[in-house]
């Protein structure tokens, strides 16, 4: 996203309009950003004060700071629960995001790369699929998985995470903007097989882009609650999110609510972190995706 | 529809490099159809497997359930019957007083906070594409950053920061003589209206702000030459020229109102008084599910992705013809 203001159309206005316009605009801006950012900064003084001092003193500055020992409460609580809700979270994120992103290509290079018949309609339904909301899906899910006694499982979460009509249609965008057919005629004759020219023409120069399916994937079960929470009964099976979800309604039993506002808080640290430091990934993924 | 067990051991995942046929390395490569087919069908199996167990037998599994109900005969329900029902689960699911009401709920609702948080969004985005604005990277960030955040975290969150008596919002507004208790039954429906705002207005202005960014200078500098400037450039020029943005970001809302779950089945989760078990659609049937009506849980799912498709293909047939009329 490049800002093309530089190039814009100015028009001398008076002196004083200019200011008041100014100060009204960034105004506007600024208690935005103050109704995006006031929460999470609660968040992180909250999970920063000792127990027992959260309902007094100022709501939005630090005082009797004791994260330590409330981080060392949160991995502690319940038999240390809250590590495996993150390793499951983990295992479901990295999982179903690997898997569907090598789908995906391999899906999007075929729809790209192979000239036959019916390959239009094939990607109209896949596209199609990708206008229909997931949680519309999860309720037949639900179902099926009943049916056949697969919920409650891992695999009830993990094979569905493993299917991405979006990066499918990605996918197919970025084979064809990165995948010169030359490359792949040239392999070709060279003696390599189909398979062979795939794993290593076409997906090497799909790499980059691939990141950003991969991307989105991760964050999309990452985020995902209606799917688990439907699917999931057992505590030790739960990502962090249905997890925090059960500490937040058990707060009404006695849990301490420095326990989900802190474990919320530490659940946060990774996504935000992928968030920042592979936003380049991000934008670059983008742009790849918009030349075409 | 294809039974999903059939359709898994019709072609495992493992079995693809097997049917991808090689050029040998002294023939020019083959243009056969069949062979073309062939080879596409192997990089395609493994993804289209899924697809199909995972998406489209499920859908086709619920229509079918949708029209049969089960018989419960003998003591304690012992033996059980299925039955065609013909579509008196659907008649059962328009009868379903807790269904209608929860998705009048939920388009009440929707009516009020969609036109707000895209207004808010058009706003912010059309005050970051101004002169006036500074520090845009930063605000940019800012407003996007609750996207980022689990819808279901967020609510958590939310859910601590309206409760009385850790909200640091009660306090000053109590001492500016209002006070509100975001959680009490009246409140609910603004309360959840503003979670989903929150997490949703700065994606929606991203989008705004990209269609913003694509105007072609010389419309602008035009525009700017007839004298047309500030709030009057917005209306006239930019507006129409991002409505397919204003367009796509409604019909992502409608859907996204359709489906709204995470937000109020926390606040359920958080034994909030005012909110209740059945507030959405969704939070209806997946209760029904669980109380074993199956088959009424399945037309009311049918009926719900109908309602969607329809809202949001018809919010986009509609726009079309009102655009092609203009």
């Amino acid at each position: 996203m490049s800002v093309i203001h530089a190039g814009r159309p100015t028009r001398p206005a008076p002196r004083g309009t200019e200011i008041a316009s100014k100060v009204a605009v960034n105004g506007v801006l600024g208690l935005m950003a103050l109704y995006t950012l006031i929460p999470l900064w609660w968040l992180l003084v909250s999970a920063t004060k000792k127990s027992g001092y959260l309902y007094t003193g100022a709501p939005l500055w630090f005082s009797h700071f004791d994260l330590v020992a409330n981080v060392r409460t949160v991995f502690s609580f319940e038999g240390g629960i809250f590590s495996t809700w993150l390793a499951n979270s983990a295992l479901y994120s990295l999982v179903g995001a690997t898997v569907s992103t090598l789908l995906s290509a391999m899906a999007g290079y075929a729809l790209t790369k192979f000239h036959f018949r019916g390959r239009e309609s094939v990607f109209n339904v896949i596209l199609a699929s990708v206008l229909i909301p997931a949680p519309m899906f999860a309720l037949p899910l639900f179902l099926l998985m009943a049916k056949l006694d697969l919920t409650d499982s891992y695999w009830s979460v993990l094979l569905p995470s493993c299917v991405s009509p979006f990066g499918v249609y990605l996918c197919r965008i970025f084979a064809a903007a990165s995948v010169p057919d030359e490359l792949l005629e040239a392999a070709r004759l060279d003696g390599a097989g189909e398979r062979r020219t795939f794993f290593r023409v076409g997906l090497p120069l799909m790499a980059p882009a691939l990141v950003t399916v991969f991307l989105f994937q991760f964050v999309g079960i990452w985020n995902n609650y209606l799917l688990p929470s439907l699917m999931l009964n057992s505590s030790s099976l739960q990502p962090v999110t249905v997890g925090l979800v059960q500490w937040r309604s058990e707060f009404a039993n006695g849990v301490p609510p420095l326990v989900p506002i802190t474990g919320a808080f530490l659940s946060l640290i990774p996504l935000l972190l992928a968030f920042v430091s592979l936003q380049r990934f991000w934008r670059k993924g983008l742009t790849a995706g918009a030349v075409k | 529809m294809s039974s999903p067990s059939s359709a898994r051991t019709a072609s495992p995942p493992r079995s693809v490099p097997a049917v991808i046929p090689r050029v040998s390395p002294a023939g020019r490569p083959r243009r056969a159809g069949r062979r073309t087919a062939l080879t596409a069908s192997g990089f395609l199996a493994p993804f289209a497997v899924l697809f199909l167990t995972m998406m489209i037998a499920p859908i086709g599994y619920a229509i079918y359930e949708s029209f049969f109900t089960v018989h419960r005969a003998g003591l304690f329900g012992g033996t059980q019957s299925t039955e065609f029902a013909g579509l008196s689960n659907y008649a059962a699911a328009f009868g379903d007083h807790d269904f209608i009401a929860s998705i009048v709920r939920v388009v009440l609702l929707g009516c009020v906070q969609v036109p707000v948080m895209l207004g808010l969004a058009l706003l912010l985005a059309l005050l970051l594409d101004s002169r006036s604005a500074r520090l845009r990277k930063s605000f940019r960030l800012a407003f996007f950053l609750p996207y980022a955040l689990p819808g279901a975290i967020a609510a958590v969150m939310w859910s601590f920061l309206m409760a009385k008596s850790l909200s640091p919002f009660t306090g000053p507004l109590s001492h500016l003589g209002i006070d509100i208790d975001f959680l009490s039954p009246s409140w609910v429906p603004v309360s959840i209206g503003n979670m989903i705002t929150w997490g949703w207005t700065g994606y929606n202005m991203l989008i705004i702000y990209s269609a913003l960014q694509t105007i072609p200078a010389e419309v602008l500098e035009a525009a700017a030459l007839d004298g047309c400037t500030g709030w009057r450039l917005a209306w006239a020029v930019k507006i129409p020229l991002v409505r397919p943005a204003l367009v796509l970001t409604t019909v992502f809302s409608i859907i996204g109102t359709a489906q709204m779950y995470t937000e109020p089945a926390v606040l359920v989760g958080a034994r909030v008084p005012g909110v209740s078990p059945k507030f959405s659609p969704i939070m209806n049937t997946t209760l029904g599910m669980d109380l074993g009506g199956q088959n009424l849980a399945a037309a009311e799912s049918v009926v719900l992705a109908l309602l969607t498709l329809v809202l949001s293909f018809g919010f986009l047939k509609y726009t079309q013809r009102k655009g092609a009329m203009a």
